[in-house]
């Protein structure tokens, strides 16, 4: 690696290396035998694990479940925001701390808190269960545990540009006479709307790798229940590296596309705020 | 004017109520089932369940895993941020967009990747073995997958601060005559202290929770290679709900105790990067 231009601050050469030395037990290496594993694998081979009926099912199940969770956490998450950042109310500060509960909360422990509260003897398991409606163990049940895990990736994302939006268009459109909801409509949603759609993206791709609060909860059926990290995590029970691997790299194309998705629009988000195109 | 004030109050409050409908619902309501469960059986079985003998190692493996991610991830957070932000060189971009791989790709999969490096199918496991080196279904291994899903957390609090401040303080302390550590204490890192310990407190969150990661690499031997959360899992696994609750409620109160700090710390921090 070489600089560019030289600069007065010492250091470089050993921060460099430090940074290059960690970087490449931790994440290069692992990476890079990840590949060699891989070019190992035939083309064959490769479209036989992964167009199996049940990994083709766990694939079906995890985009869902992903998907319909973070929906739930679009719309939540800009209710969350907003009230957070628009509004003063007892409790406020306990409210935004409590955002952060997911991440903060091992998933394992969600999982099985989730799972006991949902079940047909739990608390909101059993309210359903006299409608006929079984959460945990279903789908369903899924997606609440993946609604846990994604709570804070919209709030977080939108929280900011609430604060900072310009009142002084809200005020020109109130005088002008525009009603409360039609200025939230025009003025407000279109300004947070990249941003909410940032924290969508971040929330489903981690959704979709989320392993510790889905196991518990989901039942884990053939066909029905299982997700994909969960057929990756048997396989690799059953030694079948080759098959796991496989799966694997179907999720890693899914997430880095959903990646590059998100920063798209956040670069695009980025350049309206600072008044370009 | 008046029917329009009155109807957005409606709105505001039924607002806030949908907020702590969903917040109670969500994520109060799980916090308290850990702690109704754990204690479903007195107070007896619960203390019995926490200072078990396995439950006492696997919170010692714990904290020896997340000691060394904070450690290694402060010097590789610390150089990084340094190294990123002081200098212009090639292959910046790439270097940024490889330390935030981790946190993007599945735990199990990044389980996944270092049992390809390290298991028996990889080219290293004949050196390993004449090592005498054990990494897969071993400690390390544990400690490797904590340490690669914790990786960005803490320079990716400190690389933005350190943007923003520009570098003119350094250029001066350096044409002036201070050597790099005396820049870095005197200099750079008062700016940066609350930055870092925010950093350190969500890397210390993540490391104690990992589970996807560790589970593939652990094998699951009790008293061996067993973290606090893959007790957990273990014990509600075997139906003992009671005990893998009181577990669970060690790491709640952990959970509860970050999430005061990192409160604590970013409003002090706010507070005195205004001042400043």
């Amino acid at each position: 690696m070489k600089r560019t231009n030289r600069s007065v601050i010492p250091g470089f050469g050993l921060t460099t290396g430090i940074t290059l030395a960690i970087l490449s037990v931790v994440v290069l290496i692992p990476l890079a035998s990840l590949v060699v594993f891989t070019s190992h694998l035939s083309w064959d081979e490769i479209v036989a694990t992964i167009t199996r009926d049940r990994v083709l099912a766990s694939f079906r199940v995890s985009f869902l479940t992903a998907f319909v969770a973070s929906s739930v956490n679009l719309v939540m998450g800009i209710i969350l925001a907003w009230v957070l950042v628009k509004y003063t109310f007892p409790l406020k500060r306990l409210v935004d701390g409590m955002i952060e509960l997911p991440f903060a909360l091992p998933t394992a422990v969600a999982g099985i808190a989730l799972t006991a509260l949902t079940a047909d003897t739990g608390l909101i398991g059993g309210f359903f269960a006299k409608f006929g409606i079984k959460i945990a163990f279903t789908q369903l049940g899924i997606i609440v545990a993946l609604i846990f895990i994604g709570i804070p990736f919209v709030v977080r994302a939108v929280q900011p540009v609430l604060e900072k939006l310009d009142p002084s268009y809200e005020e020109a459109a109130s005088v002008l006479g525009a009603s409360r909801t039609r200025i939230f409509w025009k003025i407000i949603f279109p300004e947070i709307i990249p941003a909410a759609l940032t924290g969508f993206g971040l929330a489903f791709g981690r959704c979709l790798g989320e392993y510790g609060s889905v196991v518990f909860i989901a039942g884990n059926k053939p066909f029905e229940t299982e997700i994909t990290p969960l057929i990756i995590m048997s396989e690799l029970q059953e030694y079948d590296y080759a098959s796991a691997t496989t799966i694997a790299l179907v999720m890693l194309i899914a997430s880095f596309v959903t990646l590059f998705l998100v920063n798209l629009v956040q670069s695009r988000n980025t350049k309206i705020l600072k008044g370009g195109v | 004017m008046n029917k329009e004030t009155t109807s957005s109050k409606v709105t505001k409050w039924v607002l806030i109520s949908i907020s702590f409908i969903f917040i109670a619902l969500m994520l109060l309501l799980p916090l308290i089932t850990v702690i109704i469960e754990a204690f479903k059986q007195g107070w007896d079985v619960y203390k019995q369940a926490v200072v078990d003998d396995y439950t006492v190692h696997a919170v010692l493996l714990t904290v020896e895993a997340t000691v060394f991610a904070v450690i290694i991830n402060t010097v590789f957070g610390l150089s990084a941020a340094w190294s990123l932000t002081k200098f212009n060189f090639k292959g910046k971009k790439i270097l940024t967009t490889l330390i935030d791989l981790p946190v993007t790709v599945s735990p199990i999969i990044a389980g996944l990747i270092f049992l390809l490096t390290f298991g028996r199918q990889s080219p290293l496991f004949p050196i390993l073995q004449d090592l005498d080196i054990k990494i897969v279904f071993a400690v390390p291994g544990i400690v490797l997958a904590t340490i690669f899903v914790t990786f960005p957390f803490i320079s990716r609090e400190l690389i933005p601060v350190l943007e923003s401040r520009g570098n003119d303080e350094e250029e001066a302390a350096a044409l002036m005559g201070a050597g790099g550590f005396t820049i870095f204490r005197k200099v750079t890192f008062p700016h940066i202290k609350w930055a870092f310990l925010y950093g350190v407190v969500l890397c210390t969150a993540r490391a104690m929770g990992e589970f996807g990661a560790v589970s593939v690499l652990s094998g699951h031997l009790r008293g061996k290679t067993n973290t606090l959360p893959l007790h957990v899992e273990i014990l509600f696994n075997e139906f003992q709900y009671v005990p893998a609750f009181a577990v669970a409620s060690i790491l709640v109160v952990m959970a509860i105790i970050i999430l005061i700090l990192r409160s604590v710390i970013e409003y002090t921090g706010m507070r005195k990067s205004n001042v400043r």
